[in-house]
C-alpha cells in the first residue's frame, strides 16, 4: 500500500494523459469552434446567390485587394509560429518581435476589411440589402472579431510579459495564443477559397 | 543554447527555416489559387481549387499547429469537431438541394 | 474557506508571509474570506459549485413546474380562461425553456461538478476558475430570460422557435430577444463547461484509473460534455442570426425576401437532437450508478453500457431531421433519416437489458434511489417505444403537432430524465449534505410522482391520436367526441394527474426541509456503495481526498471492502472506515488547493450586462463590453494557485483579514 500511496503523492504538474490541461482545452475550444465557423459559412453558402436587388458577389467582390489581405494573414501566422519557436527557446527578445510583427500584420488585415466593408456600403451593399449581403457581413464580420480579439490577446500579452507577470508558463501562453491564431487563419483560408474565389 | 535548441526541434518537429519552407509554398500556392481568377481552368477550376483549400489548411494545422508533432489526442478531438461540421452542414445544405 | 490546507503539517501564521498581493490588480484583492456568503460569491471550489448549480436548477424546477400547472389549469375544461391566448403561448414556451436549459441541463451539469472530481480520484476540476464562471453564465443567463416576463413579456414562439413565429410580426414584444440572447450566454456556460469537464475527466484521474474503471456517470457525462461542445456552437449561430434578424434588420429566416425559414428548423435540430442525449444520459449514468448498489451486484456489461452510450453519442448527430419529417424535405432525406432514427434505438434497447440484467437475480434493495431508477427503466421503454412509433415517417405526420408528441417526451425526459435525477438526489444525499433524506417520504414522493405523470401523460397519448394539436390554449366541447374518446375527460384527467405530481414534488421540498431540520446523520457508507466519491467523509473535505487512491479495479471501493474467498465467493474484509482510515494514514503533506477569486463573477457579470444593451441602448452594451474586458485582464493576470506570499495570514479567530487595505 505504502508503495501505491509513494506513486500517488500530489503534483499538480502531471496528468493522466501526460498533456497539458491548457492545451487540451484550447484544442477542444478549436474543435468547437469548428461548428461555430460549420454554420455561418453554411449559411452564406446557402444564401450567396439571393441577392434581391442590391448589387451580387461578384460585382462588388476586388479580388486583387482581398488577395493581398489574405497573404497578409497568412504570413502573420508564419510570424506566429516563429514567436512560439522562439518563446519555446527562452528567448525573449524575438518572442517580444515576432508576437508584436504578428499583431501589427493581423491589424493590417482588420484594417483591410474595415476598407472593405466601407468600399462595399459605398457600392449600395448594406447589411440589410438582401441575403447575401447579410450573409456575408455576419460571416466575415465573425472573423473579423476573431481576429480582433486575437490581437487583444496579442498586445496584452505583450503588456503582461513586459511587466513579467504571466502566471503559469511564459512559453506556454504564447503557444495557446498561436493556436487560436493559427485556427483564425485556417477558417480565413477556407472563407477566401469559398467565398471570395468562387463563382456565385 | 545549441543543445537546447536541438532538443526544442525534435519535440516540435520543425526548425525556423522549415517554417518558413512551409509559409513559402502556402503563398505559392495562394498565389495559384489567385490565378484561377485570371485564367480559365475550365473542368479543373473547382476541383483544383477544393484541392488547394484542404492542402492549405492540412499544413497550416499540421506544421504551425503542430498536429502533426503532438500527441494524437489532440488530432482526434479537433478532425472530430472539424468533420463532424462538413458532415452535418453538407447534409443539411444537400436537403436544400444545393449541390445539385 | 481555506485557502492553502496543510492537514499534517501546522503551520503558524508567523511562518506565512505577510500579504503582498504582487500577482493581483491593486483594486480588487484576491478574496479570502472563509465564511459567510463572500466563500460562495467567489468559490472555485467544485463542490461549492455544484451544489449552486443544483440550486439554481432546483429553483427553476419549481419554476418551470409552476408554469406547466398553469397550462393543465387552462386545458382542464373547454374554453379555459385561466390564461389569455398570448400568455398561453408565453407559458409554454418558457415552461420548456425553463425545463430544458434552466433545470435538466444544470442540474445534471451541477451533478457531473459535484461528482466527476470524486468518482475520478481528483481534488478539483481542471479549470476551477472557468468552473465558477459557468456557474455564474448559467444564473444571470436564467435570470435574463426569465427578466422577460417583468419587461413586456416573455418569449412566445415555442422552445424551438420557428420562423416565422420567431420574426417582428407574430412576437412584436422583446421576449425573444431575451430568449435569444439568453440562451447565447447559458450556450456558453455549457461550452466551458464542456471544455472544463473533458479536460478533467482525460486528465485529472487518479493513478490507475483507466478510461474502462471509470464509473458509468462519468462517463456518460464525457460524451455529454462532447455533444455540448460541438452542439452548442451550432445553436449559437442560429441564435445570433436569429438576434441579427430581430435586432438588425437582417432576414435570414423571412420567406417573404426569399429566405429558407428551414435553415432555422435545421440549425435548431443539428443541435436540438444531441441536446435529447444530453439531457437523458446523466440519468442513465446515475441509474447504472444506483442499480448495481442496490441489486447487490456489478453492472451487466459495463463495457455495453459504456459503448452503446458512446454509439448514442454519435449517431445522435445523424438523426435531426426527424424533428422535420411534416417540413417537406422530400423522400431521401425522410428515408434516411427515418432509417437512421430507428437505428438508434438499439444502443438505447442495449442499455435497458443490461438495466434488467443487473437486477436479474440481484438482492435487491428498494430504497428511494432504487425505485426511481426502476421508475426510469419503465417510464423511459414506454417514451422510447412511442419514440420508435416516430422514427416511421407516414406514422409521424400523422402524429406531429399533436399530443402524442408531448405525450412521448414527457415519458422520456420526464419519466426517464427527471426519474434518473430523482434518484440521484436520493442516493447522494448523504455525500452531498452528511444527512439521509427521509425514507418513508422518498417512497410517498416516488408513488405520487410515478401516478401523476401516468396520469398527466398518459391521456394524452389518446389526446394526440385523437387529433388534440399542441399549443392550442383551448379547446371547445363541440369537437370533442364522445365515449373513451371524449377530450373533454382525458384532459380533466391529464390536469388533476398534474395536480397530483406537483403534490409528489412538494413531497420531495418537504422531505428536503425536514431532513435538513432534523434529518438522520448518515453512516460513512450508507448504501454500501462501490464507486470512488463515497471513500471520503459525508460531505467530502474541501481537497476532497487525504491521500488520492490508486485505482486496481473498476469499483475500487468495492474492491477494498470485499475480496473473493477460496471459493470464490465475495466476503467483506474491511469496512468503509476502516478503508478510509488508510486513505487518512497516508495524508498527503502538501495540498494545494485552487485559490478563490472575484474575476469569474465579474467576468460572467459583464454578459447579461451587453446582451440587455444590444435589446435597449448599445451604450449599455459597449458598458457591458467594458466589464467583460476589465474581467478578462484581471482573471489573465491572477495566478489560478495563489503563491503564498498573495495570502493573508489567517487571524486568530479563524476567519482572515478583510480585503479593504491594499499595500
Amino acid at each position: 500500500m505504502s508503495a501505491d500511496h509513494a506513486v500517488a503523492s500530489h503534483d499538480t504538474h502531471t496528468t493522466s494523459t501526460g498533456l497539458s490541461n491548457v492545451k487540451l482545452g484550447m484544442w477542444l475550444f478549436l474543435g468547437s469552434e469548428c461548428l461555430l465557423f460549420g454554420g455561418l459559412i453554411s449559411t452564406y453558402m446557402l444564401y450567396r446567390g439571393r441577392v434581391g436587388t442590391g448589387p451580387t458577389p461578384m460585382q462588388v467582390f476586388d479580388i486583387p485587394f482581398t488577395s493581398v489581405s489574405s497573404f497578409v494573414l497568412l504570413m502573420s501566422s508564419l510570424t506566429m509560429v516563429l514567436g512560439v519557436s522562439a518563446a519555446h527557446k527562452g528567448d525573449d527578445r524575438n518572442t517580444y518581435l515576432w508576437v508584436a510583427v504578428t499583431a501589427l500584420l493581423g491589424a493590417t488585415f482588420v484594417g483591410g476589411q474595415v476598407y472593405e466593408f466601407t468600399a462595399f456600403y459605398n457600392e449600395g451593399m448594406g447589411f440589410t440589402t438582401s441575403l447575401f449581403t447579410s450573409s456575408f457581413y455576419v460571416l466575415t464580420g465573425f472573423h473579423g472579431v476573431h481576429v480582433t480579439v486575437g490581437i487583444i490577446m496579442l498586445m496584452s500579452t505583450l503588456g503582461i510579459m513586459k511587466r513579467s507577470k504571466v502566471p503559469g508558463s511564459k512559453s506556454e501562453t504564447i503557444e495557446m495564443l498561436g493556436l487560436y491564431w493559427h485556427f483564425v487563419d485556417i477558417v480565413w483560408i477556407i472563407i477566401f477559397t469559398l467565398i471570395y474565389l468562387i463563382p456565385v | 543554447m545549441s543543445t537546447e535548441t536541438t532538443t526544442h526541434t525534435e519535440e516540435h518537429g520543425m526548425s525556423n527555416a522549415g517554417y518558413v519552407r512551409i509559409a513559402l509554398i502556402l503563398a505559392a500556392i495562394t498565389a495559384l489559387e489567385v490565378s484561377t481568377y485570371y485564367v480559365d481552368f475550365g473542368r479543373l477550376f473547382m476541383p483544383a481549387l477544393m484541392i488547394m483549400m484542404v492542402v492549405k489548411f492540412i499544413m497550416v494545422v499540421s506544421y504551425f499547429m503542430h498536429l502533426k508533432f503532438d500527441n494524437k489526442l489532440f488530432s482526434w478531438i479537433f478532425y472530430a469537431g472539424l468533420i463532424l461540421a462538413i458532415g452535418v452542414y453538407c447534409v443539411a445544405l444537400a436537403t436544400f438541394h444545393f449541390f445539385s | 474557506m481555506a485557502i492553502i490546507e496543510r492537514p499534517s503539517v501546522t503551520t503558524t501564521p508567523a511562518v506565512i508571509a505577510p500579504a503582498t498581493p504582487s500577482s493581483s490588480l491593486g483594486t480588487l484583492r484576491r478574496p479570502v474570506t472563509t465564511g459567510g456568503w463572500k466563500a460562495w460569491l467567489f468559490t472555485v471550489d467544485h463542490k461549492k459549485l455544484g451544489i449552486m448549480y443544483m440550486a439554481t436548477a432546483l429553483f427553476f424546477f419549481i419554476v418551470g413546474g409552476l408554469e406547466a400547472v398553469l397550462i393543465r389549469l387552462q386545458l382542464a375544461a373547454p374554453n379555459g380562461k385561466v390564461l389569455n391566448a398570448d400568455l398561453y403561448n408565453q407559458m409554454f414556451t418558457m415552461h420548456a425553456t425553463t425545463m430544458v436549459f434552466l433545470f435538466v441541463m444544470p442540474m445534471a451539469a451541477g451533478l457531473a461538478n459535484y461528482f466527476i472530481p470524486l468518482q475520478i480520484g481528483a481534488r478539483d476540476v481542471a479549470f476551477p476558475r472557468i468552473n465558477a464562471f459557468s456557474f455564474w453564465a448559467l444564473l444571470f443567463g436564467g435570470i435574463f430570460i426569465n427578466l422577460s416576463w417583468f419587461l413586456g413579456g416573455a418569449a412566445d414562439g415555442g422552445w424551438f422557435m420557428y420562423a416565422p413565429n420567431s420574426g417582428p410580426v407574430f412576437s412584436p414584444s422583446h421576449g425573444i430577444d431575451f430568449w435569444a440572447l439568453g440562451l447565447q450566454i447559458t450556450g456558453i456556460s455549457s461550452l466551458a463547461g464542456a471544455v472544463n469537464l473533458i479536460t478533467t475527466v482525460l486528465n485529472m484521474r487518479a493513478p490507475g484509473m483507466k478510461l474502462m474503471r471509470m464509473p458509468v456517470f462519468t462517463w456518460l457525462q464525457l460524451v455529454v460534455q462532447f455533444l455540448l461542445l460541438f452542439a452548442v456552437p451550432v445553436i449559437t449561430v442560429a441564435l445570433f442570426l436569429l438576434s441579427f434578424q430581430r435586432n438588425f434588420g437582417a432576414t435570414f429566416f423571412d420567406v417573404a425576401a426569399g429566405a429558407d425559414p428551414l435553415l432555422w428548423q435545421h440549425l435548431f435540430w443539428i443541435f436540438g437532437h444531441p441536446e435529447v442525449y444530453i439531457l437523458i444520459l446523466p440519468s442513465f449514468g446515475i441509474i447504472s450508478e444506483v442499480l448495481p448498489v442496490f441489486a447487490r451486484k456489478p453492472l451487466f456489461g459495463y463495457p455495453f453500457v459504456v459503448f452503446s452510450g458512446a454509439a448514442i453519442g454519435f449517431v445522435g448527430w445523424g438523426v435531426w431531421a426527424h424533428h422535420m419529417f411534416a417540413s417537406g424535405l422530400g423522400p431521401v432525406s425522410v428515408a434516411v433519416f427515418s432509417i437512421a432514427t430507428m437505428a438508434i434505438a438499439v444502443p438505447t434497447g442495449v442499455k435497458i437489458v443490461n438495466w434488467t440484467l443487473t437486477l436479474w437475480g440481484g438482492k435487491l434493495v428498494y430504497t428511494a434511489a432504487m425505485k426511481f431508477a426502476i421508475g426510469l427503466i419503465v417510464l423511459f421503454t414506454i417514451g422510447g417505444l412511442s419514440g420508435v412509433t416516430h422514427s416511421v415517417a407516414p406514422s409521424d405526420t400523422q402524429q406531429t403537432d399533436t399530443y402524442y408528441i408531448v405525450a412521448h417526451f414527457h415519458y422520456v425526459l420526464f419519466g426517464g430524465a427527471i426519474f434518473g435525477l430523482f434518484s440521484g438526489f436520493y442516493y447522494w444525499w448523504p455525500k452531498v449534505f452528511g444527512k439521509l433524506l427521509n425514507e418513508r417520504l422518498g417512497s410517498w414522493n416516488f408513488w405520487f410522482m410515478v401516478i401523476g405523470m401516468n396520469m398527466t401523460f398518459g391521456p394524452m397519448h389518446i389526446l394526440g391520436l385523437q387529433g388534440q394539436p399542441r399549443r392550442m390554449y383551448q379547446w371547445t366541447e363541440a369537437r370533442a367526441g364522445e365515449g373513451f374518446f371524449n377530450l373533454g375527460f382525458w384532459n380533466l384527467i391529464a390536469s388533476i394527474g398534474s395536480l397530483v405530481l406537483t403534490f409528489g414534488i412538494l413531497l420531495f421540498l418537504i422531505n428536503v426541509v425536514i431532513t435538513t431540520r432534523k434529518g438522520q446523520v448518515a453512516p460513512l457508507d450508507p448504501w454500501n456503495a462501490r464507486s470512488l466519491e463515497w471513500m471520503t467523509s459525508n460531505p467530502p473535505k474541501e481537497h476532497n481526498f487525504d491521500s488520492i487512491p490508486t485505482v486496481h479495479h473498476l469499483d475500487e471501493f468495492f474492491h477494498r471492502k470485499y475480496q473473493e474467498d477460496a471459493n470464490g465467493v465475495m466476503q467483506q474484509v474491511k469496512t468503509a472506515e476502516e478503508v478510509l482510515k488508510e486513505l487518512e494514514d497516508n495524508a498527503d503533506a502538501h495540498i494545494h488547493m485552487p485559490s478563490p477569486s472575484y474575476w469569474p463573477i465579474v467576468l460572467a457579470l459583464g454578459m447579461p450586462v451587453l446582451a440587455f444593451g444590444v435589446i435597449y441602448s448599445i451604450p449599455v452594451a459597449i458598458f457591458g463590453a467594458v466589464v467583460i474586458l476589465f474581467g478578462a485582464y484581471g482573471w489573465a493576470i491572477e495566478p489560478s494557485t495563489a503563491p503564498d506570499d498573495d495570502i493573508d495570514p489567517p487571524t486568530e479567530s479563524g476567519t482572515s483579514m478583510g480585503v479593504a487595505h491594499v499595500s
